[in-house]
């Protein structure tokens, strides 16, 4: 049987403002009946593209042709009417209404009203599909699998042909994820076409007919699955290693500053961030943090930082327990961190206040006066303008008018002029040209020479490789593996990254992330373990 | 007992009216705190059209075109205000408490303003008589005539108005289309509705409903005298008070109101108690209020919370 095309993508381009490329001369086609797996790294624009289809952006080059016809997609109501439709990795649904109000919102059929025959047929298109729902249940007392079920029944319901699924298994268990492959399998029986992002290998090479790989928003290729392997599809997905000109100092190394051991983080929805994990941060070092995003990242850095309860587990600052204090107190013990979050903004910095009074933010507590001493902190605020070569009209400047890198000099550079003993940078380099990029480089390096522990969580394979002692690597909050940057491949970490291979799991007789020359001994440590426990329990469990 | 009863629900009608406009305003996700002043818009608009029907049909003024008349002039002058309001939250994005409260401060001052100047109170005792005429057989037919049909055509509107409401809000797809702007606009926008059609929509209705509150009680309860119009912005705090007291919920709101009107009355009911007495009875709508919100906000049932997006203008961008 010759196969249809349901849709093509030809040339498609995308840009942000800022000269950001989010998509460049995609083409992708999607047969009827198949399953299409779209792979590729963090930013590699998948998201994006899939975005462009569904009609929440529009691209900027390129054509769409649905049933080999071309089509404009203006809005996510344009896609409804091609039979396209989206479940996005964060749900949009309302908490308050039944799974069947949510399904039935925004349709505008000129028929009555009656949720009676809503209800009963979400319940044929989940008894056809396989699906377990109730259609009058609340989505307030939905596990996430169900919020993802209505999603997808959101789609069937207007009638869809092409379902996109973001990232779909990220948020489930083994055996939901078995349930929802059963579900796609009878959809594709149906005629039904399925484009699924995902970054993990072993549910490609299970589910999808095809794979597609994107790399950095360019096209790189599709291959059918039952041709490739999953060492290629890592391959095509992070690319040939390539040569960055950052400096990795010889430094010597110190005792562990920071040790972590058998740490547990929830995330705000009470699912594990932080999962079972022990390392350790040596003074002098750069230890960087790999993953996929939103793996526990920012989870761990706020643990570290006291701005997030921890479940279990043991934050040693130079052999002192450091969980459960302020984070003032944190902070005058020398541990600093900053987050760049996606909006750069956001973590650490206030945007309406100048450069310096955001010096001030952290240090307004010094000295006896009711008053605050200004005056040095210009004088900081000029000192750090000068240093880093930051480019603003004067100190007394908001924040919120400097371009994005500069934005980020001044966070960085604030956290380092406090002069701290451990430095915890979550994705400093966001969003920067090269050149401001190897300022925050330079940075870091310096400070690793003063003896400083940098604990440096990533996005970018290459800079990670070239700059980092020790690349310790995260997948959904377990560590996979921590490992000399300089005896790695960037094969090896993809693999990891998207869970492919545990080295802590391969290597059973090395014990990960546990420092020998530790400055507890090994008693000292299961007294502070037991400590901790009689804490909890004196807590109640919640601390 | 029964005559405190019939006090408070002849004064029920000003929480009702402001309280269900507040209500439908809340569920698309504004929180208006404007009421008080578009009570009072409401107010001078009704009243305003009243002097103008009754200077020119003194003689022979026929009931019903002056009430529909006068609740028409209520209502544009109260939408007026909300147009205000909406204009700035919905398409200039401006804070929401800062534009309620200045959309206060503005129907007051308005208000104030627009009917030492050109109102003409001349006619407002005989006008109210015909607005807040009761059934003549009401008085005859017992309790039950005496508690349930003693009233102004006003009050039963106003009990219509928070049943309908009751129905749209919970029966209707617009309804549905509604609260889904309140709760998760970013949701709403993505299945096709159109998030700042609703919100002005909801704005402009439920600013029309909350400025008869201002009118009734001017024209009803009050009897035509405008000396007292300054309370009408006390009623207004007192009803946006009452929405929370009623869980966002238009029906428990027509019980809610009579509740209100009950504590505001008992205070000057009572006698024999100090004038401390009498100030902390007054306070206790606010005080239930917030022994509401305790409760309300301990026991974290969501369906008993407000709006989700409530207060929270809304960035398409922000996706």
């Amino acid at each position: 049987m010759e196969k249809q095309v349901a849709i093509e993508l030809k040339n498609i381009c995308k840009y942000f403002p800022g000269k950001v490329v989010a998509n460049k001369n995609v083409n992708l086609t999607l047969y009827k009946g198949e399953i299409l797996s779209l792979l590729g790294e963090n930013g590699s624009g998948k998201t994006t593209l899939m975005n462009m289809i569904s009609g929440i952006y529009f691209p900027d080059e390129g054509h769409i042709f649905i049933n080999g016809k071309e089509v404009v997609i203006r809005s996510p109501k344009d896609a409804f009417d091609y039979k396209i439709g989206m479940i996005h990795q964060h749900f949009k649904l309302v908490d308050i209404f039944t799974a069947a109000e949510n399904i039935v919102l925004g349709i505008h059929e000129n028929k009555k009203y009656n949720i009676k025959e809503v209800n009963s047929r979400v319940r044929e298109i989940a008894e056809r599909y396989g699906f377990d729902i109730d259609p009058k249940k609340k989505i307030y007392n939905m596990s996430v699998s169900e919020k993802q079920t209505v999603e997808i029944i959101k789609v069937l319901y207007r009638g869809a042909d092409i379902l996109i699924l973001d990232e779909p298994t990220a948020v489930l268990t083994p055996q939901e994820i078995e349930k929802l492959f059963a579900v796609l399998r009878k959809m594709r029986e149906d005629g039904k076409s399925i484009i699924i992002i995902t970054h993990k290998l072993n549910e490609v090479m299970e589910i999808s007919d095809r794979v597609s790989i994107l790399r950095k928003g360019e096209y790189i290729g599709t291959v059918d699955t039952a041709k490739t392997n999953q060492k290629e599809l890592t391959e095509m997905m992070v690319g040939k290693k390539t040569d960055l000109k950052i400096e990795r100092i010889k430094t010597n190394l110190d005792k562990p500053l920071l040790e972590i051991r058998n740490l547990t983080v929830y995330k705000d929805d009470g699912s594990n961030a932080i999962d079972d994990a022990s390392f350790y941060i040596r003074g002098g070092e750069i230890l960087g943090v790999a993953g996929i995003a939103g793996c526990g990242q920012k989870e761990l850095c706020e643990a570290i930082a006291g701005l997030r309860p921890i479940k279990s587990g043991l934050i040693m600052h130079k052999g002192e327990n450091i969980i459960g204090l302020p984070p003032k107190k944190i902070i005058e013990k020398g541990v600093s961190m900053s987050f760049i979050p996606e909006d750069r903004l956001g973590m650490g910095l206030c945007p309406s206040f100048s450069i310096t009074d955001n010096m001030m933010l952290k240090t307004y507590s010094k000295g006896f006066s009711p008053f605050v001493d200004r005056k040095s902190a210009r004088a900081r605020a000029k000192a750090l303008i000068e240093k880093l070569e930051i480019i603003t009209p004067s100190s007394e400047t908001p924040v919120r008018r400097l371009s994005g890198g500069n934005v980020q000099k001044v966070l960085v550079g604030r956290e380092i002029e406090a002069g701290p003993n451990v430095i915890i940078t979550a994705y400093p380099v966001r969003g920067l040209d090269i050149n401001s990029s190897y300022v925050i480089y330079d940075i870091l390096n310096e400070q690793k020479k003063k003896g400083t522990g940098i604990l440096f969580i990533g996005e970018d394979l290459d800079v990670m490789l070239a700059l980092c002692d020790k690349i310790m690597v995260i997948c959904h909050g377990k560590i996979m593996g921590i490992v000399h940057a300089e005896k790695t491949t960037k094969e090896d970490l993809g693999l990891m990254m998207t869970g492919s291979l545990n080295l802590t799991e391969e290597k059973k007789d090395k014990i990960f992330g546990i420092a020998k020359d530790s400055n507890l001994t090994e008693e000292e440590w299961q007294i502070a373990e037991e400590k901790a426990k009689q804490n909890d329990t004196e807590n109640g469990g919640n601390d | 007992m029964t005559d405190l009863l019939v006090a408070a629900i002849s004064l029920s009608a000003v929480f009702l009216f402001g309280c269900v406009g507040e209500i439908i305003t809340e569920k698309g996700g504004n929180l208006n705190l404007g009421i008080p002043g578009i009570m009072c818009m409401g107010a001078a608009g009704g009243c305003w059209c009243v002097s103008l029907y009754m200077n020119n049909f003194n003689a022979n003024p026929v009931g019903v075109l002056l009430i529909l008349f006068s609740i028409f002039g209520a209502v544009v002058f109260a939408m007026f205000a909300g147009l205000i309001y909406s204009f700035l939250t919905t398409t200039l994005k401006c804070n929401q408490n800062i534009t309620g409260l200045a959309t206060t401060i503005f129907g007051t001052g308005f208000t104030q303003f627009f009917m030492t100047n050109f109102a003409d109170v001349s006619h407002y005792d005989a006008a109210s008589k015909i607005i807040a005429a009761k059934l003549s057989f009401a008085e005859d037919l017992g309790w039950f005539g005496k508690v349930f049909l003693n009233y102004g055509v006003l009050t039963y509107i106003a009990i219509a108005i928070a049943i309908c409401t009751a129905l749209f809000l919970n029966r209707t797809k617009h309804g549905l289309h509604l609260r889904a702007v309140g709760e998760n606009p970013a949701t709403a926008d993505a299945t096709g509705i159109n998030v700042s059609l609703y919100k002005y929509g909801a704005i402009l209705i439920g600013s029309g409903v909350a400025g008869l509150g201002g009118f009734f009680y001017i024209m009803d309860y009050i009897g035509g005298s405008w000396e007292n119009a300054a309370t009408i912005e006390a009623f207004g705090w007192l009803s946006v008070a009452l929405v929370i007291f009623t869980l966002w919920r238009p029906l428990f709101s027509i019980l809610g109101s009579i509740i209100f009107a009950m504590f505001y009355i008992f205070a000057f009911k009572i006698t024999g108690i100090s004038q401390v007495g009498t100030k902390a009875i007054e306070l206790l709508p606010y005080i239930i209020t917030i022994i509401v919100l305790i409760f309300t906000s301990i026991f974290g049932k969501k369906n008993v919370q407000p709006p989700a997006s409530l207060g929270l203008n809304y960035f398409r961008e922000d996706r």
